[in-house]
């Protein structure tokens, strides 16, 4: 389900959203008006070192409620609703809010999972979402097509260094501007197409590691995989990549004797956490985490037999992502380069400059 | 090793005195149970499959079939069934094939549903005087209609999508040329003509004997694409892709290339004698909006003059499924119940995937309802319609029109040997062997269809009439007019059905 | 007659192209292409269509005899379940490109991706061929029945070493698979096996590669001058033995 677009500078400059907008709307074949969205990174760097929490809430009476259980944890910074518009075709279902927070002293040490426990009790409460949480970044989402969503949270009003866009085309669980994607945890978000046929697995191998899948859908399954892997268990991007996706045991027997011990290893260890079934993803991380080099990465990855397209395309210092060619020529007539990446080999491009 | 091979299901009784030695059982019999020997008639008990053939053709009623008393200990678990498979399989280090439908489930949830009728409180109506209608139009219904005032009159604004006229809201299911015989084929197609209903071509393509009927055919798109070309598309009265069906569910077809004859490699575009392999997806549908893709694509070779039907299989998810169906374009889409019929499949498969169709109806039609969707498509119903009753409770579950499968072919002749995937069909229906083609006449076998459907037509007409109603469309998610009887609560939940008595 | 497609919706750009078809215009050039899905789609007849940009999914599906010239890359699913015609790209192709064709011809000047020539069938005079001057990605030839696929690994612009993926020509049960250079058996999916080429796949592959490289502007002499690998089934049947009763 769904169509896919990465952009992302790696000088880190800033560009508008309308680079993004105009290249996911020509896909709006590939998804049905059920979901769309956005990450952005470089939103605000006035408050780069807080984690900003974009957070929809059901009724706006809730955000009392959730200003409260946050100061029970955080310390509030800034908080102001993100601007709308009304926008026909989109319920006005959730009424969105940022708030940037830091975390008390005490905690700092693990202030990564203490943001993510918070993330996981404001969901689990009902009413509210909290639908990104990194820092000097954010997601913005909601039913409707890509353009659509757009339009209501002005996106182009905003500039950023990277940009992940969703449109989606729900199959599994209804329509609803929870499910929309990107999916977002911490400053990884992730947008994916496809249906993952090892959701059940990869959910309660997750839960093990004390994850909540609140939203009953692959992608956050695929964020907090990637989260698991990359941030916690430090795995460098190419070989969590090959967690993912890894190679069959046939590909895994013709390969020279030490990387052949490193794979099998990590297909030993990781076995629940392949991902089953087409896919085909984008994951942004910002800049900050633990075991990745540079201001941040995008990295672009397909399922191992290569049952979701990716197509990859770089013009100087600018590198593309997306589902078909023809979304990527929407924004940038003359690449340098287009290319088709090969199935479970992960295409990263790092954000080096200052951002 | 000496082992224990396997006991026969039947025993061929032959009455020696009444026996006059014509030795036309032999001739008919293309199981090889039968043969000359010493003299006299010769049955090999272990080859019998029970088609009735040698009985019905005997001129002297000379012979009976028996089913075997068992001659293994019994055992609740292991029963004989299951011995027999594992000796097979023991022996062979082979899938095991099985034709028809489920065995291993035997309950039907129509069973256990029963019909409203009406007493006192409002009339019913007489079916064989007053007019009750049962045409039905299969395709996309826009939500409202848009008029536009020119000068004095009103004229038509809205544009009504492709839609497929049915006179009976049964139409016959889709079989290919191939798992049966072009004689049967065409029968089918001269029986839909003449009910005024469609027949399915089935993934292999479309003879040219039979395009004269392809107004009534709506012509399959599989994962093989087996005869698939403009002629063909531009020929049917709708397109259908088929993405699975209820008796294998996500799996692929083999057709032997012993079967592919001159005239099925003309039909389905490949050389004689090499197999048709129909892969398990369409590689070209890996993801949901790749469907979207095809359902377009088909709109596009088609010049949108023509429906767009899906097929599936009833799986778990089938709702939400069918709701991507809809949202992808599909004007029509075929929910196949997990006791639904084939020539040839894994029996393990046909007796454990899927989930019964009439549980999966009521799903997909609830959910369409729920999303608002429901107008944009057609649901047909099909796997396991065996009768009048099940066509109105399927109906009345839901469904706009059923299909049925199993139920033409019997009528045909079959007898429900479960031999298909053989290709030994002694009655001429799924068998590609001159002789045995030979003992099906179409236009006999269209007659004994065309019957089959007249008669279900007027049982219908009596249903809807005893339960005061004059239009298929107002019993059609009618679950009021449906009570279970000893149904759970969680089925009768999903069937969105009261019990009886409430 | 020249149609600039720009940000037309697919559905508008193929009723131009289908009305002008149907007016008896037969060579049409389609400038500003990016993304348009089904461009061709069952189209009939000895029509010429030139396509500037980056036509979408589908290209050529159902075609029955026209001959579609790109400028550029192509997206999925070129020549899907096409009955005859040609299709030349000027770049590269991409996934489940040829599926289920069963005649005419595609010409890829690049690489071509995942799942290539997939269940490809000869019917009779019908016999589809498929050419890619660079790298060919897994699954080539999958289920493959019939017609021809030739990989020359020379223009690759993804410059990869090899020039097969994995799973080559797995259940292939018809047809045949020509590389410019060695092959590694371990390459090779079940069902297939690698042959010598006879006189007679010699003769037939030059000819083909003979209109590839007047097409491309190629030197025919320096394309052949290397040996070629064949693949090709070692079944008709290669699932007879799979299913048994009782």
């Amino acid at each position: 389900m769904c169509s896919i677009l990465g952009i992302v500078n790696e000088n880190g400059k800033l560009f508008s959203a309308n680079y993004i907008i105009e290249g996911i709307s020509l896909m709006n074949e590939r998804c049905n008006g059920l979901g769309g969205g956005f990450a952005a990174y470089g939103l605000y760097p006035e408050y780069k070192d807080y984690y900003a929490l974009h957070i929809l809430l059901k009724d706006v009476e809730l955000k009392d409620q959730v200003t409260e259980m946050l100061k029970d944890y955080v310390n509030i910074y800034k908080d102001e609703e993100i601007e709308t518009r009304n926008v026909e075709r989109i319920p006005q279902d959730y009424t969105p809010w940022r708030f940037f927070v830091d975390v008390p002293e005490r905690y700092t040490n693990d202030a990564d999972n203490y943001i993510i426990d918070l993330a996981m009790k404001i969901n689990s409460t009902g009413g509210a979402l909290v639908i990104s949480s990194g820092k000097n970044m954010g997601v913005f989402k909601a039913i409707g097509y890509p353009d659509e969503v757009a339009k209501l949270y002005k996106l182009d009003n905003y500039k950023a260094y990277m940009w992940l866009a969703h449109g989606r085309y729900p199959t599994n669980t209804r329509g609803w501007w929870g499910g929309a994607h990107p999916f977002s945890i911490l400053d990884n978000s992730i947008v994916h197409n496809g249906e993952i046929t090892s959701y059940g697995t990869n959910k309660r191998f997750l839960e093990s590691y004390g994850y909540k899948c609140s939203y009953f859908t692959d992608s956050e399954v695929l964020a907090y995989l990637w989260d698991l892997l990359v941030r916690r268990h430090k795995l460098p991007i190419e070989l969590a990549s090959e967690v993912l996706a890894p190679p069959f045991w046939e590909q895994i027997e013709r390969m020279p004797p030490e990387r052949r011990r490193i794979i099998e290893a990590l297909r030993m260890t990781y076995g629940p956490a392949m991902v089953n079934g087409p896919f085909g993803i984008v994951i942004a991380n910002g800049s900050g985490l633990t075991g990745v080099a540079g201001n941040g990465t995008m990295v672009g990855l397909s399922d191992r037999i290569k049952l979701r397209p990716l197509i990859c395309a770089r013009k100087n210092d600018t590198t593309f992502m997306a589902s078909e060619e023809s979304a990527i020529k929407a924004v940038c007539k003359n690449p340098d380069n287009v290319w088709a990446p090969r199935a479970g080999e992960p295409t990263v491009a790092m954000v080096n400059g200052d951002v | 090793m000496e082992m224990y091979s396997s006991v026969p299901e039947f025993r061929v009784v032959i009455d020696r005195q009444a026996c006059r030695l014509c030795k036309r059982c032999i001739e008919n019999c293309s199981f090889g149970a039968l043969e000359w020997r010493d003299n006299k008639v010769k049955a090999f008990d272990d080859r019998c499959v029970a088609c009735q053939r040698c009985v019905s053709m005997c001129p002297e009623d000379a012979i009976a079939l028996r089913r075997m008393p068992s001659v293994m200990s019994a055992h609740p678990i292991w029963t004989e069934n299951a011995r027999r498979d594992v000796f097979t399989q023991s022996r062979t280090g082979a899938i095991l094939l099985a034709s028809t439908g489920n065995e291993l489930h035997e309950r039907v949830i129509f069973d256990n549903l029963l019909l409203d009728a009406c007493q006192v409180t409002n009339p019913a109506i007489d079916p064989l005087r007053e007019p009750i209608e049962l045409r039905t139009y299969i395709g996309r219904k826009p939500r409202f209609v848009e008029l536009e005032e020119l000068g004095d009159s009103v004229r038509l604004k809205t544009e009504l999508s492709p839609a497929l006229r049915l006179e009976i809201p049964i139409m016959i299911a889709q079989m290919s040329y191939g798992a049966i015989s072009l004689e049967a084929h065409e029968a089918l197609a001269r029986a839909a003509v003449m009910r005024g209903t469609t027949m399915g071509s089935g993934e292999g393509g479309l003879h040219k004997k039979l395009y004269p009927y392809a107004d009534h055919i709506i012509v399959q798109v599989a994962s093989g694409r087996f005869g698939v070309h403009p002629a063909y598309l531009k020929a049917g009265a709708a397109v259908e892709v088929k993405i699975g069906q209820g008796a294998k569910p996500g799996i692929g077809g083999h057709l032997p290339g012993t079967k592919i004859t001159e005239e099925i490699s003309e039909a389905r575009m490949i050389p004689i004698g090499a197999d048709a392999i129909s892969p398990a997806p369409h590689h070209d549908i890996y993801s949901i909006e790749d469907l979207a893709q095809l359902v377009n694509s088909l709109k596009e070779a088609t010049r949108y003059k023509k429906p767009v039907l899906v097929k599936i299989a009833a799986v778990h998810n089938v709702a939400a499924i069918s709701s991507g169906i809809c949202r992808a374009g599909a004007d029509a889409i075929v929910i196949d119940g997990f006791r639904a019929g084939t020539g040839a499949t894994p029996k393990v498969i046909r007796d454990n995937v899927g989930i019964p169709i009439e549980l999966a109806l009521a799903s997909v039609d609830q959910r369409l309802r729920e999303e608002g969707i429901r107008n944009e498509t057609s649901i047909i119903a099909s796997g396991t319609i065996r009768n009048s009753g099940d066509v109105a409770k399927a109906i009345a579950l839901g469904a706009d029109a059923v299909k049925i499968g199993t139920a033409a072919l019997i009528a045909l002749g079959c007898t429900v040997c479960k031999r298909c995937y053989t290709g030994k069909c002694a009655w001429g229906i799924a068998t590609q062997e001159p002789e045995l083609r030979s003992r099906l006449d179409p236009v006999e076998g269209a007659q004994r269809v065309s019957n089959l459907l007249l008669a279900w037509s007027i049982e219908l007409k009596e249903i809807l009439g005893a339960a005061g109603i004059n239009s298929i469309e107002s019993l059609r998610g009618n679950r009021d007019r449906l009570r279970g009887y000893g149904l759970d609560h969680t089925t009768l939940e999903i069937l969105g059905v009261q019990p009886a008595g409430s | 007659m020249r149609i600039v497609a720009d940000y037309k919706h697919y559905k508008q750009l193929n009723e131009e192209v289908f009305q002008a078809v149907q007016a008896g215009v037969a060579e049409l050039t389609l400038e500003d292409v990016n993304g348009q899905r089904f461009i061709a789609d069952c189209l009939t007849g000895k029509l010429k269509i030139d396509i500037y940009g980056t036509p979408g999914n589908d290209l050529g599906m159902f075609m029955d005899g026209p001959t579609v010239t790109v400028f550029g890359n192509a997206q999925d699913g070129v020549g899907n379940t096409m009955s005859s015609g040609k299709i030349i790209i000027h770049g590269d192709g991409r996934d489940i490109l040829g599926h289920s064709m069963r005649g005419g011809k595609i010409f890829v000047h690049g690489d071509v991706g995942y799942r290539v020539g997939i269940h490809m069938k000869t019917y009779k005079s019908n016999v589809p061929i498929i050419v890619a001057g660079g790298h060919a990605g897994d699954f080539l030839g999958e289920y493959m029945a019939g017609g021809m696929i030739i990989v020359l690994g020379i223009h690759n612009s993804a410059k990869k070493s090899e020039i097969l993926g994995d799973w080559v020509a797995t259940g292939q049960h018809g047809g045949a698979i020509y590389v410019r250079g060695n092959v590694d058996e371990s390459k090779l999916g079940n069902g297939a096996s690698q042959f010598p080429l006879t006189a007679d796949d010699e003769i037939a592959v030059k000819k083909v590669l003979k209109e590839y490289c007047q097409v491309f502007g190629l030197d025919l002499e320096s394309v052949v001058d290397s040996e070629f690998t064949k693949i090709a089934p070692l079944s008709h049947r290669p699932y007879a033995a799979l299913y048994t009763s009782e």
